[in-house]
């Protein structure tokens, strides 16, 4: 077999791949649709507000209703979801008495 | 045209031949190039697919949701507000909404507790979300104690656990009776923690948040499309965050191309000067290399977008989804439908395709137009 042919051949195969993901992909959405509703119905029956993605303090559980929007809101290292804790380093004070707590802590967040 | 297509075979022929010969590095080109298409379409596959989910979920949220502020923070509604917000013309429905946050230090996690009231739970008993069915490794039936903030243990029975396909929106949900709520968390008589309405003519929600902000001043109400909004902006971010550090990796790619694709080796050069020696014509030599530039970017393409595609649908984007999606104890496990942006995959393959095409093609321009023996002794 001449190089080209094989190159095609191998060319074919990749497109009827790319081909492949649309057809894929309307498939897992036909799959999906009864979920979907599911969750729509939920959302729409709880007055939900927020996907279920951060749950590790409050203004990233509920982002779209948690106070308007301040840094370091349950304590200085805490993990946040806003970019000015990693740009901004918490006051050195407020860190040192925050640490510890911050490791061992059992209580609320 | 036969004779068209026949030409085009055997400068392919020899453009794959030529490539063979330095077969370990254009290889080596081919891997990366794939990897970098990877990685970039991963990225915009998975947040698309994230953000249209979202977008499509949430469009079913209130309208409106009023929240009271007292000294920059968020407070309980106090009595009267509900009255208050009955005479404002425009409002259609309006309901109280109970719900709050209890952190279990057993798994170190955050739960959503939430009194609904279009829901007949029975005192005593709870429906919780999945991924709380699993952290806590209970089902329907069996009981569970939870340690109010004010010291007090409480305990429930699952009556149910909300359907796995709901987990996106569900998986830290307890929902409970409104007295077991207001008992737990000692929540005063008549207060809510928010209120949900809905507005009869969706052109005139703005109006009436207004009118809600000039009724009650200390309020503030969330519109739906502000909490679709914030949705968009949040993946837009992570999108961005994910690719700015990409961009190191895309830089490198992007000088390692440039050099290979607009500086000629000397073994390069000799093989043009041969061929134009030979007869070859420049017209030829430029599309001989136009055709390596083409095959090699467009099968990089395609590989990386269909390893993308199968990475992020079907192997649920295990390498990127901690960084996409955040991270938490609990966490939602979830099947995301696809959802393919034309534009987007258009883009990418513009960007990735185009410019080392083209930046083939400057170099061999420039040789195959000199003297063949200038090119062969330079």
């Amino acid at each position: 077999m001449r190089p080209a042919h094989l190159a095609l051949i191998v060319f074919a195969c990749a497109c009827g791949g790319f081909v492949l993901t649309f057809v894929d992909a309307a498939r897992l959405r036909a799959d999906s649709t009864a979920g979907s509703a599911e969750m729509s119905a939920l959302v729409a029956r709880l007055g939900l507000t927020d996907p279920v993605l951060f749950t590790e303090a409050r203004y990233t559980r509920h982002p779209t209703q948690a106070d308007l929007q301040s840094a370091f809101q349950d304590h200085p290292v805490a993990l946040e979801h806003f970019p000015t804790g990693s740009l901004v380093p918490p006051p050195a004070g407020i860190l040192k008495a925050y640490e510890n707590l911050d490791r061992k802590t059992a209580a609320p967040d | 045209m036969k004779t068209w297509i026949e030409k085009q075979q055997h400068l392919i022929d020899f453009t794959l031949a030529s490539l063979s010969r330095r077969k370990a590095k254009n290889l080596g080109l081919l891997f990366i190039y794939t990897l970098l298409v990877f990685v970039l379409a991963s990225v915009a596959l998975y947040t698309h697919a994230l953000r249209t989910e979202a977008q499509k979920v949430l469009a079913g949220s209130p309208e409106i949701v009023l929240q009271r502020l007292v000294a920059g923070r968020h407070d309980l509604i106090p009595p009267g507000y509900l009255d208050k917000i009955g005479r404002i013309r425009g409002v259609q429905k309006m309901e109280g909404r109970l719900w709050g946050y209890y952190y279990d230090s057993v798994v170190k996690a955050n739960y959503t507790f939430m009194a609904p009231r279009n829901m007949n739970i029975p005192r005593g008993e709870i429906i919780v979300g999945p991924a709380l069915e699993r952290s806590r490794g209970i089902a329907a039936g069996n009981g569970i104690s939870f340690r109010s903030y004010s010291g007090e243990l409480f305990t429930f029975i699952v009556a149910e656990v909300l359907p796995q396909t709901s987990e996106l929106v569900s998986a830290d949900l307890v929902l409970m009776h409104e007295e077991d709520f207001r008992a737990f968390f000692k929540y005063p008589e008549d207060h809510w923690t928010d209120i949900a309405m809905s507005v009869a003519n969706p052109q005139e929600v703005r109006n009436v948040a207004i009118k809600l902000m000039s009724t009650l001043p200390d309020s503030r109400p969330i519109l739906r499309d502000e909490v679709l909004r914030t949705y968009a902006s949040i993946f837009d971010w992570r999108e961005g965050l994910m690719l700015a550090l990409l961009s190191a990796a895309i830089l490198a790619f992007g000088i390692f191309a440039w050099e290979k694709a607009a500086g000629l080796s000397a073994e390069e050069k000799r093989e043009i000067g041969i061929l134009k020696a030979i007869g070859w014509e420049t017209g030829d030599v430029i599309k001989m290399k136009f055709w390596e530039g083409l095959l090699i970017s467009l099968l990089a393409f395609l590989l990386g977008y269909v390893a993308a595609y199968l990475h992020v649908f079907h192997m649920n984007a295990i390498l990127f989804e901690p960084v996409l999606k955040g991270w938490a104890v609990l966490y939602p496990r979830f099947a995301l439908p696809p959802h393919i942006d034309g534009l987007q995959i258009a883009t990418l393959f513009f960007f990735t395709v185009f410019p080392y095409t083209a930046a083939v093609l400057v170099p061999i321009w420039r040789a195959a137009t000199t003297d063949p023996d200038t090119v062969m002794r330079s």
